[in-house]
């Protein structure tokens, strides 16, 4: 498996995804350049987190125009596996690949913390090798993570399981004191209607050893290898 | 010509800021600020032979960048002007 790791000006969470690719699962990583116009052949792209440009005037608002960006969408548009993480989500959000938006979190703070985390759908290329309800712990660092849709998109996105991760207790009960930053139905990520597009707001690659307190983020990994490993099976 | 675009959250949408600011205010003793939107403010100088044209320009800008239509709204005014005359003219 090959993953193509993108990186904006600002991006900083790039070398974590990096490392996890190649040192933890024994993959492939490539780390490309925002003004490439090509994916290197990669089976799965990886939108990381950081400061995009700054975040000026609104998070991934500049970087969703950037010349790779019309590659990324053309992967994702195809079909492939693509997940945005944390700005990389936001980014995907600006770029009309997920639904929705981000405000500030309810609190007004940068919020740097463990969270548990359920997995509410195993039909995507991220999550098949998660139990269904599965709870895992991973941290969030944001100030803009507040999932906002208007309300007809989020029945939507509930009817279609398009929620992926939900914020949640450790015991795996949704409510709003497990809701870190207010977003709308303890939403921390959703998946394209093609299932192929993941966001999310959670850092899973920076809990993929337990050496770094938790390795729930792996499966993550290990599902999108997993779903590299058997459509390339199929197409032989 | 200059064309000023003032972005704000769609009425639906939670401010947390706003609402912080009019804690604030309140604090301060002013009852009477009922609510605070907050939002943003942009200046475009555009080069363009007519008012129509800036408004079209700023039009198509606001839409592509200076504002999220999932959580924004948007207003535009054009300043119509001689060009180059100083002064703002507002009274």
């Amino acid at each position: 498996m090959k993953v193509a790791v993108i990186v904006f000006p600002g991006s900083n969470c790039e070398h974590d995804a990096e490392f996890v690719v190649r040192e933890v699962l024994g993959q492939e990583a490539e780390l490309v350049w925002h003004k490439d116009t090509s994916l290197h052949g990669a089976d799965v792209v990886l939108l990381p987190g950081g400061f995009a440009h700054g975040d000026y005037l609104r998070t991934g608002a500049i970087a969703r125009f950037s010349p790779v960006m019309r590659e990324v969408e053309r992967f994702a548009r195809a079909g492939a596996p693509v997940i945005g993480i944390c700005n990389g989500f936001q980014v995907l959000l600006e770029a009309g690949l997920l639904p929705g938006a981000m405000l500030r979190n309810r609190s007004l703070k940068y919020q740097c913390e463990q969270v548990h985390v359920k997995v509410e759908a195993t039909d995507t290329p991220f999550t098949l090798a998660c139990s269904p309800g599965q709870v895992i712990r991973i941290p969030i660092a944001h100030g803009e993570g507040n999932y906002y849709a208007e309300p007809d998109v989020v029945d939507d996105l509930e009817r279609k399981r398009q929620v992926v991760f939900r914020y949640c207790a450790a015991d795996g009960s949704v409510s709003d004191a497990s809701n870190p930053n207010g977003s709308v139905h303890n939403i921390a990520g959703i998946c394209s209607e093609g299932r192929n597009v993941v966001g999310l707001m959670p850092h899973p690659e920076r809990a993929c050893e337990l050496a770094l307190g938790s390795a729930d983020g792996l499966v993550l990994f290990e599902s999108v290898l997993r779903a590299v490993a058997e459509s390339s099976r199929v197409a032989r | 010509m200059r064309a000023r675009v003032y972005v704000t959250l769609k009425p639906s949408v939670f401010d947390p800021q706003g609402t912080t600011v009019a804690d604030a205010l309140h604090t301060l003793g002013y009852a009477s600020v009922k609510d605070v939107r907050q939002g943003k403010f942009f200046e475009l100088d555009i080069d363009a032979a007519s008012v129509g044209d800036v408004r079209r320009i700023a039009q198509e800008v606001a839409d592509k960048l200076l504002s999220n239509p999932v959580i924004e709204s948007y207003r535009i005014d054009v300043e119509s002007g001689v060009q180059g005359q100083a002064g703002e003219g507002s009274r």
